[in-house]
């Protein structure tokens, strides 16, 4: 089977033909303008060659999570209908809505958002699409829960499909930290002075406003005293090691043993303990749960992206997605059978309610964002 | 045509593709920051267009900024004296050693053919707490427990350090290396020792390519955002981590846009007071 080649790729074989004296060094240079010549005219034209073509960009999380979605969504996608899909990666949602605010349309199409409130952003920002859903029949199976709340954002409508959930609980050592400390602590281990220098957080203002809530013992989606949780958050800071800023840094960070203890992504650390580290995970009470889903965006070739939408929902390729990432699909475990591995999961529902889940309440976090964002950004330089 | 008129034409001709792409990639999109920066960021995330002061009156008038501002001038300055240090003695052993000159500056140019981001992040495997020194450490038993040595300033300075050396030592270098070998024998047959004679005329002759060296360091230090970000503690940051954060977190373009061209403002304020004194041609040898 034929891969789609990126341009990184593409770069780096004529590299290694120069490299290995395959080429001589002004065929090397010539190839090289005569690519940047061509990249510089085509990018006007680029989004509708791609429309035409039926090309689809995706772009996700990176990591296992990507090598998951090439293996078992894109590649067997390209095989069936000869749609290519060119995948790339972003280290978190608010950098790549800036690489979308920067872009022309089309450039980008469908993106793997998490939460709600992302999607609620790119809806107000008017990047969303309308799907088509009679183009996507395994829509059937998704979770009626996990539909509804973005269709209440979007006016009925849909700009997405959800795909996977998870949560942002504690990870830890066991090691140095046993699992009877954490369900004694729960969130407040991470202001314990006990471990300092041994803990580390997500760099994500959202995140850490949502532990500092749960160490101050208020609602993550609705703090009433905002001047606890920065003090928390302030706490947190004066005892972190670092904050990390992408799934591969927290996982290096607790196998590598720099830290004990992080708040970490669900699957990312069910990665770790199949690789053997004795690291354990908890969710505490109220811990932060999340859905993903698969955005459209604005002037994406819509057919092609329904295709691979409903391609991606279909339970032999939504399941094998899942036991790839290990986060838990978005398939109601009532009308499918979702085998052995997902149930072993962290955080998966088997009642397809996701009653037990606290999901972040976008109308509470979005009118809150800019001030938030911007207060965080100076809390976390010692202020 | 006449021939003045046509050699006069010559040299634009020449620079104009130059000219050209320093228009197109450099002045053109400071224009657009420029204009971003007087507009506003509304509740949604999206620009509202207009002239609006808010946005400079924040980046001007915020202690916010000016402390991250005068921190991140203050670790550039350590750099480049470290580097100073550093680099003078390397760049004066490859000016005056015979033979292996060449072999000795293709060593020094060798980390340029590694990506800046590799060489930032192998300070991980060598300081981390299993990393190599650590290991190491431990395996002589001068350690029983492994030494924290990673995320705070001393390892964004010593990154910055990695990064900037080559430069001050290419600057350094090119200086000696126009230095005529003459006037330090003379100097040594009038009677001064080694010793006088480096410090009364080899290192004044070479100060221009000291301050070229300087300048190159500081400025790029100054501007750095990986190094804090990959080496830093939670508080480690500099002024490119708050541009960043601003356009890229807070999706604040405007107030993104403000900011870079305060550092671009202080930054060139130094590049100014340096071509003052010193002039841009000790930089361009340098830089060549």
């Amino acid at each position: 089977m034929t891969k789609k080649m990126d341009n990184t790729t593409r770069y780096e074989r004529l590299r290694e033909r120069y490299m290995n004296g395959d080429l001589d060094r002004r065929s090397f240079l010539g190839m090289i303008g005569a690519a940047g010549l061509a990249y510089g005219v085509q990018t006007p034209f680029a989004k509708y060659a791609h429309a035409a073509a039926g090309e689809v960009r995706f772009d996700g999380w990176g990591g296992v999570v990507s090598e998951a979605f090439r293996e078992h969504a894109f590649d067997p996608f390209t095989e069936k209908t000869g749609i290519p899909v060119v995948d790339g990666t972003f280290g978190g949602g608010d950098e790549y809505l800036s690489r979308v605010k920067a872009s022309q349309e089309g450039e980008y199409n469908i993106a793997h958002l998490s939460g709600v409130f992302d999607y609620a952003r790119y809806y107000n920002l008017g990047l969303a699409s309308t799907l088509n859903e009679d183009n996507i029949p395994n829509l059937k199976f998704v979770i009626p829960k996990l539909v509804d709340v973005f269709r209440n954002v979007s006016d009925g409508a849909l700009s997405c499909v959800p795909y996977d959930y998870g949560t942002t609980g504690l990870a830890y050592n066991r090691k140095y930290i046993s699992d009877e400390e954490m369900k004694e602590k729960g969130a407040k281990i991470l202001i314990d002075e006990a471990y300092k220098g041994k803990i580390a957080g997500w760099g994500d203002w959202r995140t850490r406003i949502w532990f500092g809530s749960l160490q101050t013992d208020q609602d993550p989606n609705g703090a009433t005293d905002m001047e606890a949780v920065w003090d928390a958050i302030r706490a947190h800071r004066d005892l972190s090691l670092k904050y990390w800023t992408s799934g591969a840094e927290l996982m290096s960070l607790l196998a590598e043993e720099e830290i004990y203890v992080t708040e970490g992504w669900s699957g990312r650390i069910y990665a770790l303990q199949e690789q053997g580290h004795d690291i354990g995970y908890m969710d505490p009470p109220n811990g932060y749960g999340w859905q993903e889903c698969l955005f459209v965006m604005k002037g994406s070739p819509m057919e092609a992206c329904e295709e691979l939408l409903n391609f991606m929902l279909a339970p032999e390729t939504s399941i094998a997605v899942a036991e790839g990432q290990n986060y838990p699909p978005a398939l109601d475990p009532q009308q499918v059978d979702l085998g052995s591995k997902i149930p072993t999961l962290p955080a998966f529902d088997p009642t397809g309610t996701l009653s037990g889940l606290t999901f972040a309440d976008p109308a509470y976090w979005n009118v809150n964002e800019a001030e938030w964002s911007k207060t965080f950004g100076r809390v976390q330089k010692g202020y | 045509m006449s021939v003045e008129a046509r050699e006069a034409r010559q040299p634009w001709i020449l620079l104009s593709p130059a000219l050209t792409a320093v228009a197109l990639f450099l002045f053109v999109p400071l224009l657009f920051i420029l204009v971003y920066s007087f507009w506003l960021r509304t509740a949604t995330g999206a620009d509202q267009a207009g002239f609006y002061l808010d946005n400079w009156r924040e980046a001007l008038t915020d202690a916010f900024y000016r402390d991250i501002l005068f921190s991140t001038l203050r670790i550039a300055a350590i750099t480049t004296l470290v580097c100073a240090l550093m680099g003078y003695p390397a760049a004066y052993f490859i000016a005056r050693s015979k033979g292996n000159k060449a072999i000795l500056l293709l060593l020094l140019m060798l980390p340029f053919w590694i990506s800046y981001i590799i060489r930032t992040m192998s300070w991980i495997n060598i300081l981390g707490v299993s990393g190599a020194l650590n290991t190491f450490l431990l395996w002589t038993g001068i350690i029983t427990d492994p030494i924290q040595m990673l995320y705070n300033e001393t390892t964004v300075i010593l990154g910055l350090v990695h990064f900037l050396l080559p430069f001050m030592v290419l600057n350094v270098f090119v200086s000696l290396e126009g230095i005529d070998t003459n006037l330090e024998d003379a100097a040594n047959s009038l009677g001064a020792t080694r010793w006088e004679t480096f410090l009364q005329v080899t290192l004044p002759l070479s100060l221009p390519g000291l301050a070229a060296g300087g300048l190159l360091c500081f400025v790029l230090g100054a501007g750095t955002y990986i190094t804090p970000l990959v080496l830093g503690g939670p508080r480690d940051a500099m002024f490119a981590n708050l541009v960043f954060e601003a356009i890229i977190t807070q999706l604040n373009w405007p107030l993104g846009s403000a900011l870079s061209l305060m550092l671009l403002a202080v930054l060139g304020v130094l590049v100014m007071i340096y071509n003052r004194y010193l002039g841009m041609a000790q930089l361009m040898k340098g830089l060549g």
